[in-house]
């Protein structure tokens, strides 16, 4: 059994311009220990899926069909105190922002403290303790640091703790999104370093949610391209970037500079991503796509299995679905 | 080529705020050093990037060279004339000669303005064009920059565009004075990667049409490496590393810009990726370590470094270095 399962995942946003459908119709699974990458430009709903995982879809989004299993678990239909026990515990999230994710006017050692405590109320306080020490040790943090404040860390620190306080409970999932956008590309790299070691180490499963695709090839097994809401294309890292199939994906390939390559030659895509109050019908790609025909504004292309573990919404490769 | 762009002993200091207390005990300032004397020169027609990561001064550097800040000490030089010291007038001919182009196109449009408005405004300021005559160019622009049909643009306000339209005008903003020198501040990082390269070869586009010469600022090395002619690495306020781009990509010297080359995601899957071998981070610049300012975190340091600031020196024809590593 994969440790997540989800199927014709749909949540919506309904605002006073009409109803957004940020993300429709997602379905994949993730191993036990294993690395998912999902990418998207902003406004793809690559965040509101991840955050639809631990079912802390910001208001006023609501999770209106299908079904995310965890180990089983179908947590759509959990109570909100059941939920409670999931988050943390089994699935934990890392956001953006290390800034604004720590309370400023609590210290760094309180922080761990306070959440092993809650999730595991027989330990205690000097337990807590002790494990806060050996986690900071294991992050790169000199543990005397424990009665530090937020605001005397650093901002590649402050996200070391974050992911710290992810992993303190040790959960089979770990979800990441964008953790290193605001950071430097030093410090980007020793961070997503720090996260695959400490991933290893306590042998979790890793969602990691970027804009850079580049971050995403280098570091996942398995990619998940988004596109307005939609999952375009969906196969592992080294499939993808040799054989890319969707019209967007490879656009978007070719829009990455290579530090690495001579003289290279990028396109863009042309256009830009919809208004999400006002998606275009059918595929919800075509106004940018060169390859788009009649068929693509009338109907919305099925996820099509193209053998390798390799699924695309697009009508190039065919008309009949995939059943996953 | 000419230079079109020269800066000597560039620096500026920004002095720290001090709490009553310490003012009371201590007489000593203590200063930022945001640019701590870096000298360079920018040719005709070139694009020259300042590279480096946040805090390094790429942005005051910028800032001084059009004169929105002023520099502690140091020239700079305009078209062979000094305009370090300009002021009233004879700054604002200046001006209309060096634009600049933000890095956010939400915050640096007037939401109440419309784009042809935003757009035609220089021209109001500098006494150039009016009415029709304005209205004239300002379509013009906005169709050199893309967005056309462009009266279709001059009655929209700038929440009804995309980011990328938004820093099209922007660009069309800049160009509408014809001015020959261009200040490029991240102007593609807040940019969906999917439209980034339409931004960046409008930007090639418009420098070979009007014959613009462009300093680039940005972090992203694998922009930089795309877009520019020669890039100079930058480090807590100062310039460690100048080179044409195939020098410094092929041949990084300075152990910063080795270390900051290897921390660049490489979209291949089946490339093996090493870890960066830099210890700690970036100090304060308030702190700032003695001798050479990046030893701390340096691989090979040595006594020396330790004890004396290394100079920015020739080590190969046009590429530049400031490491004791290269003293013979």
């Amino acid at each position: 059994m994969p440790l997540l399962e989800v199927n014709s995942l749909r949540v919506d946003y309904p605002t006073s311009r009409g109803t957004v459908h940020a993300v429709e119709n997602v379905s994949f699974s993730l191993e036990k220990g294993k690395k998912l990458g999902i990418a998207g430009e902003s406004g793809s709903g690559k965040s509101t899926l991840g955050l639809s995982l631990i079912r802390l879809v910001p208001h006023p989004g609501i999770i209106v069909g299908g079904c995310i299993k965890i180990d089983g678990t179908d947590i759509v239909k959990l109570s909100n105190h059941e939920i409670r026990a999931i988050r943390g515990k089994k699935v934990a999230y890392i956001f953006q922002d290390p800034m604004t994710s720590l309370n400023p006017v609590k210290r760094i050692g309180t922080h761990f403290v306070e959440l092993i405590r809650t999730h595991e109320p027989t330990t205690t306080k000097e337990e807590a303790f002790k494990r806060t020490r050996s986690m900071l040790k294991n992050l790169g943090i000199l543990p005397e640091r424990i009665n530090d404040y937020p605001h005397q860390f650093s901002g590649g620190m402050r996200q070391r703790i974050m992911i710290g306080l992810a992993i303190a409970l040790n959960p089979a999932l770990v979800i990441a999104d964008e953790p290193t956008t605001a950071l430097d590309v030093i410090v980007q790299a020793k961070i997503l370093d720090l996260l695959e070691d400490l991933r290893k180490v306590y042998g979790m499963a890793l969602i990691l949610i970027s804009h850079d695709l580049s971050i995403l090839l280098e570091r996942c097994d398995k990619i998940i391209v988004m596109y307005a809401g939609h999952m375009m294309e969906y196969a592992n890292s080294t499939e993808l970037y040799k054989n890319p199939k969707h019209p967007y994906t490879q656009g978007l390939l070719q829009s990455i500079p290579n530090i690495e390559l001579e003289d290279q030659k990028l396109s863009a895509i042309p256009g830009s991503p919809p208004d999400m109050h006002n998606p275009p019908k059918g595929c919800r790609f075509w106004p940018r796509c060169s390859y788009a025909t009649e068929n693509c504004h009338l109907k919305e292309p099925p996820l099509i299995d193209v053998g390798n573990d390799h699924f695309v919404r697009c009508f190039l490769y065919g008309e009949k679905g995939a059943q996953q | 080529m000419s230079e079109i762009v020269k800066v000597e002993h560039l620096k500026k200091y920004f002095p720290v705020q001090k709490s009553f207390l310490e003012q009371l005990f201590t007489r000593k300032l203590s200063y930022v050093k945001a640019v701590d004397d870096v000298t360079f020169s920018i040719k005709k027609g070139e694009i020259f990037t300042l590279a480096g990561e946040s805090g390094c001064g790429k942005t005051t550097t910028g800032r001084i060279i059009l004169k929105l800040a002023k520099p502690t000490s140091g020239k700079i030089y305009f078209d062979g004339s000094d305009v370090t010291n300009l002021k009233g007038e004879k700054l604002r001919l200046i001006r209309r000669r060096m634009q600049m182009i933000f890095q956010d196109p939400y915050a640096s449009l007037n939401p109440r303005m419309k784009i042809g408005d935003a757009v035609g405004h220089p021209l109001e300021i500098h006494g150039l064009a009016k009415g029709e005559e304005k209205k004239k160019m300002v379509l013009e622009v906005l169709e050199k920059v893309g967005l056309t049909p462009p009266y279709q643009f001059i009655n929209l306000y700038p929440h009804q565009l995309s980011g990328g339209q938004r820093q099209r005008v922007a660009l069309a903003r800049s160009i509408i004075l014809k001015p020959e020198f261009i200040v490029a501040d991240e102007p593609v990082s807040m940019i969906d990667v999917s439209l980034r390269t339409t931004i960046i070869d409008l930007m090639l586009t418009l420098r070979k049409e009007l014959g613009l010469t462009y300093l680039f600022i940005t972090h992203d090395l694998a922009v930089a490496k795309y877009i520019s002619d020669r890039i100079a690495i930058m480090y807590l306020g100062r310039i460690i590393e100048l080179g044409s781009r195939a020098t410094l990509f092929l041949k990084p010297m300075h152990p910063y810009t080795q270390a900051l080359l290897s921390a660049i995601p490489v979209p291949n899957p089946e490339r093996k990726r090493k870890p960066v071998e830099l210890a700690g981070e970036v100090p304060s610049p308030i702190n700032m370590p003695s001798g050479c300012r990046f030893h701390p975190r340096c691989p090979y340091q040595k006594d020396i470094c330790r004890k004396k600031e290394p100079k920015l020196k020739e080590i190969e024809r046009e590429h530049f270095v400031e490491c004791f590593l290269y003293d013979v």
